[in-house]
């Protein structure tokens, strides 16, 4: 690893921990502003009882040492407070359950999304110009036009309503196959556009035509020489994929009523349950953040020729 | 002396051209200016020019049929004053009559029908798609321009100026890139929707709702980094050039070279990306809309229709699918016509 490198990826973590930094101010200091504070909705209630309530939670305390404090305790112990309107409960432990169940959608979203991209990229980049390119990049535009909460109903009235094939219900077993399949097909659209166009470009490289003169069989030619090279501008994508499946997971789970993070965050802005809002934004923002991250950084690794600017 | 000598020059070639002679030498084409060579260029890609059409319909269709339409898209047909609530009108399929409607049709009145019938208060549907389609434009092509005025500022006081300004401004902007741009937008916007309603209470802002007054903000105050940075680059590569070494030395002053001659030089650039720009706010505000943090009820937006439908969506399917996809035709064909446009004005650009 040489030195520039080892530079750009300092400078790169800096940047990232600067970023997480300003989430966290950002997001503190936007939910204090709220006019009313977090036990507005509540019903009407003593005086000396709501300053109780206020000083359980320290919200009795200066802005900035408020800050300070959260701060504080998010970087030793990951505690983000408690919950206020699930009583008893720890914010951390709320996340941590939903969690579970969206590691999980998301995951499988994100290998189903990059596979299947991957092989529809590469076979429309070898048959160019012929039907099947041609019927994969019609859907592959579309799907990328689709919002996806309008990807989740269509998908819904589509196979759980229409046709009644698929559970609609993302808590019963099988239902995750709907939220999965919608969450991917976007991601998936969008690899199979990038991998077919650099498919193209290195199959009109010198090497390949050098492999080509050798007598390379056409299949050795495709995983030997073009897949690995071809995958390169693919690495940097996963960071953004990350990024449109926790926001899609959002909408999804809404749409499927699946018990995960996405959901929990939602009503959580609903009935403003401002320890939940922001620690699920910070605890999300840090998991695109770093995977952003990674995938720079693996992308100057991976290929050489890249310059470090 | 008829005969000629091989070495006799031919006095005939030296005769003055005749005015058809001259004529014919003239150049057939007309010069063309910069302009009309991309939109000749532009109308020559079938796909563009198909989207633009259907941009047109669709645009046009939303601000015309809502001046003529009989219904309006807040009033509940059931909901007379001084009469209980007649609940026949909410729910209706498509071309169907609620009870009083249906008496005046047996007494040979005509109804105008309920196209896509009416939401379950009892509202005609098909003018809440098309006034939702007008809201969601709207919002897209405001928003659009309120991200390119912030980050054209922006982005040539940076590129012009270089230096200290350009490194401290640019690092600001690698930060809010690096900011995951769609949850810090839920925050600003849920949060801006409760601070914003006292504030506007009494004025004129007051009409367009608060929900779409913090969807400008948040699009004003995250979404202009990228239109900064091409700004800045394109600034970056002008400013070497010799007619503005020529301006400088004749006197004049930054906000002027900028104006004057930066600007417009990149502005092939500048117009293709924030058409780019529309079909991703569009996106935004419908994802806002669908987790109910977009337009003030009882305004509709695409995004809002879709979201209420959710609750039907085993009885009513058509409810959702209906702006499900308006919304995928509109983004769609922007997208395309955007990609029309990159082509025929900008082939650098061109990967």
């Amino acid at each position: 690893m040489n030195s520039k490198l080892l530079f750009y990826i300092l400078k790169r973590v800096f940047l990232a921990i600067l970023t997480v930094w300003v989430v966290i101010t950002v997001t503190f200091f936007v939910m204090h502003a709220v006019p009313g504070g977090p036990f507005m909705s509540e019903k009407a209630i003593s005086a000396s009882a709501q300053a109780a309530l206020e000083a359980k939670y320290g919200l009795d305390k200066p802005l900035l040492e408020q800050y300070f404090t959260y701060l504080k305790d998010i970087i030793t112990k990951f505690d983000f407070g408690p919950s206020l309107k699930q009583r008893g409960r720890m914010v951390i432990d709320i996340i941590g359950d939903g969690m579970k169940t969206s590691a999980k959608l998301g995951i499988i979203a994100a290998a189903l999304a990059g596979i299947s991209g991957i092989v529809l990229g590469s076979v429309a980049a070898l048959r160019r110009n012929k039907l099947i390119d041609k019927v994969i990049m019609v859907i592959t535009t579309a799907f990328v036009s689709m919002p996806s909460f309008i990807m989740g109903s269509l998908l819904l009235v589509l196979f759980a309503i229409t046709w009644a094939i698929l559970p609609a219900n993302g808590a019963t077993s099988g239902g995750l196959i709907l939220p999965i399949v919608t969450l991917s097909l976007y991601p998936m659209a969008y690899i199979t556009r990038l991998t077919r166009s650099s498919m193209l470009d290195v199959l009109g490289q010198d090497y390949i035509r050098t492999a080509k003169a050798k007598g390379v069989s056409g299949p050795k030619i495709i995983f030997g020489h073009a897949l690995k090279n071809s995958l390169i501008p693919v690495i940097t994508y996963f960071g953004p994929m990350l990024a449109y499946i926790v926001t899609g997971s959002l909408v999804v789970e809404r749409i499927f009523a699946v018990p995960g993070i996405g959901r929990a965050f939602v009503s959580s802005i609903t009935n403003r349950d401002y320890p939940m809002v922001m620690g699920t934004t910070i605890v999300l923002a840090v998991l695109i953040v770093v995977m952003n991250l990674i995938s720079d950084i693996l992308y100057k690794v991976v290929d050489p020729r890249i310059n470090l600017e | 002396m008829d005969k000629k000598f091989t070495m006799h020059v031919d006095l005939d070639s030296f005769i003055p051209a005749t005015g058809e002679e001259k004529e014919y030498m003239v150049q057939m084409r007309p010069s063309s200016t910069f302009f009309r060579d991309g939109m000749k260029r532009l109308l020559k890609n079938k796909v563009a020019t198909v989207s633009l059409i259907i941009i047109l319909i669709i645009t046009i269709s939303s601000l015309i049929i809502p001046a003529f339409w009989p219904y309006s898209y807040e009033n509940m047909l059931g909901v007379k004053p001084g009469k209980p609530v007649d609940a026949s009108y909410n729910n209706l399929a498509p071309f169907e009559y609620g009870k009083t409607e249906q008496a005046q049709i047996e007494a040979g009145k005509k109804v105008f029908p309920h196209i896509f019938g009416t939401d379950s208060s009892g509202r005609d549907y098909f003018i809440r798609v098309v006034y939702g389609t007008r809201i969601s434009l709207v919002v897209g092509f405001f928003a659009s321009i309120i991200v390119l005025i912030i980050g054209m500022t922006i982005g040539s006081i940076a590129g012009y100026f270089g230096g200290k300004v350009d490194l401290i401004i640019m690092r600001i902007v690698d930060i809010i890139y690096s900011l995951p741009d769609m949850l810090m937008v839920i925050l600003l916007a849920s949060v801006l929707k409760l601070t914003l309603g006292p504030v506007l209470e009494g004025t004129a802002l007051e009409k367009i709702g608060s929900n779409i007054i913090s969807l400008f903000i948040v699009f004003g105050v995250l979404y202009w980094v990228s239109m900064s940075r091409l700004i800045r680059g394109q600034i970056l590569s002008l400013r070497e050039q010799e007619y503005v070494l020529a301006s400088q030395a004749s006197g004049a002053k930054g906000g002027w070279i900028i104006r004057k001659h930066l600007l417009p030089n990149c502005i092939s650039v500048v117009i293709i990306s924030t058409a780019l720009q529309i079909p991703n706010a569009i996106f935004t505000e419908s994802y806002l809309s669908f987790l109910g943090l977009g337009v003030n009820a009882p305004m509709p937006s695409l995004g809002s229709l879709a979201s209420d439908a959710l609750n039907g969506l085993s009885s009513y399917p058509y409810r959702m699918v209906i702006p499900a996809l308006v919304i995928s035709l509109i983004v769609l064909s922007l997208n395309l016509f955007g990609d029309g446009l990159r082509d025929a004005f900008d082939p650098k650009l061109r990967n």
